[in-house]
């Protein structure tokens, strides 16, 4: 699903990653460790596509489309309560049964009550929960999640370690970097322990 | 093709219901534009040409559009929100197309009071003005939201937009003071929707190079 060769990003002359490599299948579960400013966050986005090598190779064998991204801001509009938020993201994945959807998870997020309430008003918690929601919305087979368990209540990351956990879909292939590894040390897991560049 | 425009729907209803809510944009954009032609009102000599009217008036427009610009990718900017656009597998040409319309929705906005006000203080509005408002506000709309996107990437973006979008807004206002001055105004309108169709294309074409890397 990943093989990354050598792969490096640079941000003008200041490098942010060097000689990554990875080799992981469809169905495996990769931990990314690392203290602060060792990349994980730039390893994560250029998984994601949202940025390029700058050196080495790096290949996801998947698209767009079956790629979910939990990144550090929530990636949604402050303007919008939570429901038409997932709306829209719902509509650009072309999710069918959408509405469906959007309900259960915001009702496993625990998200229900504040479906119409504007997106500024949620504490950082719930702003979190509705990132996992976007993020899961449309049954991503890659799931990329930049430290998760960040503002999650322990009810949260129980809500988090569940869908982890869950067998569908299929095959998911799963990439969680953290600074709580312990919370995931239950798992079968792959780990990738990068280093300041 | 309707997956394409279903998503442009979604997305310039989306910068419909941000601007509702926010109100942001739009009051500030009729405050300025109106702000301007009372000023402007008073700062030519009373016996002025309908010449320097025009001009004016058109002014006033082209720097009520830069407000309208600058905000435009506001709400994606906050946030990093156009990550979660970009990894959303539809065409990225939707993103621009969308905020296009939207950004056009609310020139005319501020035009519905501005022409008014314009013929009050000044002279009554011809349809040639009309056209010509029209096709500029296409313009201005495409390429304006194609600089728009590049500029919110930078820091220095309120000094950059101007920068870029003033020098590519010339023919725009060329066209716009001839069609409402000119003899023959279907030749000016006839430049300003050559423009239109030609920028509209170049942009839509190279949006999704400059929102990625």
């Amino acid at each position: 699903m990943i093989r990354a060769r050598g792969l490096g990003r640079r941000f003008g002359d200041k490098r942010a990653l060097t000689g990554v490599d990875v080799d992981l299948h469809r169905g495996e579960f990769l931990l990314v460790t690392g203290p602060n400013g060792s990349g994980k966050t730039t390893f994560m986005r250029l998984l994601a596509g949202l940025l390029v090598p700058t050196a080495g190779e790096l290949e996801v064998e998947t698209d767009r489309a079956r790629v979910g991204f939990l990144s550090h801001d929530p990636l949604v509009y402050r303007e919008l309560t939570p429901l038409e938020n997932l709306d829209l993201y719902g509509r650009l994945y072309r999710i069918s049964e959408r509405r469906e959807r959007i309900g259960m998870l915001l009702e496993r997020f625990g998200l229900w009550d504040a479906r119409a309430e504007p997106t500024a008003d949620l504490s950082r918690g719930m702003l979190q929960r509705l990132a996992l929601c976007r993020t899961l919305l449309h049954q991503p087979e890659l799931l990329l999640l930049d430290e998760p368990f960040t503002a999650l209540d322990t009810a949260g990351a129980e809500l988090l370690l569940d869908e982890l956990g869950r067998p569908e879909p299929r095959d998911r292939t799963v990439v969680v970097s953290s600074h709580q590894p312990e919370r995931l040390a239950d798992r079968p897991t792959a780990r990738l322990a990068l280093v300041p560049a | 093709m309707s997956g394409y425009f279903a998503d442009v729907t979604a997305l310039a209803r989306k910068d419909l219901l941000v601007e509702l809510r926010s109100r942001d944009t739009v009051p500030a954009m009729l405050l300025f534009v109106v702000g301007a032609l009372v000023v402007f009102h008073f700062a030519l000599p009373e016996d002025s040409s309908r010449l320097a009217a025009a001009g004016m008036l058109w002014i006033a427009l082209l720097f009520t559009a830069l407000l309208a610009l600058v905000r435009s990718f506001v709400a994606e900017r906050e946030g990093t929100v156009i990550d979660g656009l970009l990894l959303a597998p539809c065409d990225r040409s939707a993103i621009w197309l969308a905020k296009s319309l939207s950004v056009f929705a609310f020139l005319a906005f501020a035009e519905a009071v501005a022409l008014p006000a314009f013929a009050l203080f000044y002279e009554p509005v011809t349809w040639e003005l009309i056209a010509g408002v029209a096709l500029a506000n296409v313009g201005i709309a495409a390429v304006g939201t194609l600089l728009g996107a590049m500029a919110a990437a930078a820091r220095a973006r309120e000094l950059l937009l101007p920068l870029l979008f003033l020098p590519l807004a010339i023919p725009l206002i060329v066209g716009g003071v001839g069609a409402t001055l000119a003899e023959d105004p279907a030749r000016y309108l006839g430049f300003l929707a050559l423009y239109d169709l030609i920028f509209a294309i170049l942009s839509w074409a190279s949006f999704e190079y400059v929102v990625t890397e």
